[in-house]
């Protein structure tokens, strides 16, 4: 039972976990929480459910479509409501941000109606059964396509040209610019890399609970976002790292505690931790200059 | 000479006139974005809905009490996470206004899930004309007292304002009292219009509403929030514009305002709302008094 429970939050964490480095790639660079990216998720489900049901596409082709479209949609968003208010006040920028992921949230509702939609899954209903634990033919791909992304990640941000960028830009943005990078281009290639993985987990959510709706985004933004912070904002590790407890503490609060309150376990842990680190567990503590 | 459904949008426009005014206490004057202020709306309509039901209190009284526990839960929230800076903030009203709805979804004393009903109809126009005036009249008297200039100071720069002797966590959690006590007159006065609340009525949606008519009006201007509150209330009625329109127009609402015109409509340009940013040293745009 414990070790069963144990898998499936391991299984969802990793979608969180996959959220969750969206935001933190994000955060790392121009320190703004990217409100919209619940959103970037919802849309990936949706174009990777109507490639499968309408196109007959197969899944995997229709999970890199959607990825790819969802990127678009993420530099799109960054270029028109984050760009023009870089040099606003702070919470200019949150409240544009906010403002886009309710923009999106109500575009989604009014094409495709409040209705959820049925998204076939394209797995046999196969179940592995080991001596301690269970496992089903779609949580498997969860768990490899997750790994082999955040591998993917890891391998761009640290070997790649553009991964230095990327770090540099985070660490201290003059010097980097100084250095010839630009700036423009890697905040772009920011938000094309983590929308891509919001709409993954968003495609992968909706394969697994057969379920599609605008409003979908709303609450594994929300817990994207937590992991993040769990884990240390801006700290990529971190955020795999958050999204993985989450997961595992919201099956078991819902399995040993009450499932009604499920939602409400992860923004405790967010208050909790906000109190106690809110630099997060690996995260460094930031001095706040004069 | 008014219909009974003119009463009904003026009415509903003085409580969104309480919301916004003490929204803007907390988010344009302090400088504190917050996105759960429904929450507090939720605490005091419950509260004061359960004080009339169960206690049998008089209206004004319930209504106080539902102000009060409103206020109590706006000093509990602010008392340790009011040390957080500008987005964590955001975030923690955030969930703190899912965990309200979520615990008052999943009680027995308030209805749960079928929500609080067969409360008396005891708002009236004269009663939320009073109200709307009480808090004006209290937001502006602690807004040009020594008070007031101090949560300007924080959110002019938290840490200038620390080095002059401004206990910013203290100032912080008087404002969030303060807002979260209107925020519960307003509940009150909301829960004994409608005579019937459901936890889902206070949502986060909700609260973005009260954000955008803060925005709209200007941040840090009492009078925009009036204005604010106003249109955002009596236009999409007047329009009969169904609530998914609405709900775009608020989401387009933010973008735009915050490109076009970051002050709002009748506010004044502030140099910075909250914490900075990299990002400004960057730019090469400089605050006033930063390095």
């Amino acid at each position: 039972m414990l070790s069963q429970q144990l898998v499936n939050g391991i299984v969802l964490g990793s979608t969180y976990a996959l959220i969750a480095l969206g935001y933190t790639m994000v955060y790392g660079i121009i320190e703004l929480i990217n409100f919209a990216h619940g959103e970037i998720y919802m849309f990936g489900a949706f174009v990777a459910m109507l490639l499968v049901t309408i196109y007959k596409v197969p899944f995997l082709l229709s999970l890199l479509v959607a990825m790819a479209l969802s990127s678009l949609l993420g530099v799109t968003i960054e270029f028109l409501a984050y760009r023009p208010l870089r040099r606003a006040p702070r919470l200019a920028a949150l409240i544009s941000a906010i403002g886009a992921s309710i923009f999106l949230q109500n575009l989604a509702l009014f094409i495709m109606g409040p209705r959820p939609y049925n998204f076939p899954s394209p797995f046999e209903r196969r179940v592995f059964n080991l001596e301690i634990f269970a496992i089903s033919q779609i949580e498997l791909y969860i768990l490899l396509i997750s790994f082999f992304l955040m591998l993917g990640l890891h391998f761009l941000i640290m070997k790649t040209k553009l991964g230095k960028a990327m770090r540099a830009t985070a660490q201290d943005k003059d010097t980097a610019a100084l250095m010839g990078i630009n700036i423009d281009k890697v905040i772009s290639a920011t938000f094309l890399i983590g929308s891509a993985f919001g709409a993954a987990s968003g495609v992968m959510i909706g394969v697994y609970f057969r379920s599609v709706s605008p409003t979908m985004g709303l609450m594994p933004g929300l817990k994207g976002f937590v992991a993040a912070v769990l884990g240390g904002i801006g700290n990529i590790p971190g955020a795999m790292l958050g999204g993985l407890l989450l997961g595992v503490a919201e099956t078991m609060g819902a399995a040993y505690l009450s499932s009604q309150y499920r939602d409400a376990v992860a923004f405790a842990i967010l208050i909790v931790v906000l109190i106690l680190k809110p630099s997060g567990l690996l995260g460094k503590m930031v001095q706040d200059k004069v | 000479m008014l219909s009974s459904y003119h009463v009904q949008i003026i009415i509903l426009s003085g409580i969104n006139v309480i919301m916004a005014a003490s929204l803007n206490l907390i988010t344009g004057y302090t400088g504190q974005l917050s996105i759960g202020h429904a929450a507090f709306m939720s605490i005091g309509a419950y509260a004061s809905g359960l004080a009339t039901l169960l206690l049998g209190f008089p209206f004004y009284l319930s209504l106080f009490i539902g102000a009060l526990v409103a206020s109590a839960f706006g000093v509990l929230l602010g008392l340790p996470t009011l040390k957080l800076k500008g987005d964590y903030l955001a975030i923690v009203t955030l969930g703190f206004c899912e965990i309200v709805r979520i615990v008052i979804l999943n009680m027995d004393i308030t209805g749960g899930a079928v929500g609080l009903r067969g409360l008396p109809k005891e708002t009236d126009l004269l009663t939320v004309v009073v109200c709307v005036i009480i808090t004006l009249l209290v937001l502006t008297r602690i807004l040009h007292s020594r008070v007031g200039h101090a949560l300007i100071a924080i959110r002019e720069d938290e840490t200038a304002a620390e080095g002059m002797g401004i206990n910013t966590t203290y100032y912080k959690v008087i404002a969030f009292g303060v807002g979260a006590f209107f925020a519960g007159l307003g509940g009150g006065l909301f829960s004994h219009f409608f005579r019937y609340i459901h936890p889902n009525s206070f949502d986060f949606m909700r609260s973005i509403e009260q954000l955008c008519m803060v925005v709209l009006g200007g941040l840090g201007n009492l009078w925009g929030s009036v204005v604010g509150a106003v249109a955002l209330t009596a236009i999409p009625e007047l329009l009969r514009a169904s609530a998914d329109y609405r709900q775009l127009f608020y989401g387009a609402l933010l973008i735009i305002m915050m490109r076009v015109r970051p002050e709002g409509l009748l506010g004044t340009r502030s140099e910075g709302f909250g914490i900075k940013s990299k990002f400004f040293r960057y730019s090469g745009w400089k605050k006033k008094g930063e390095a």
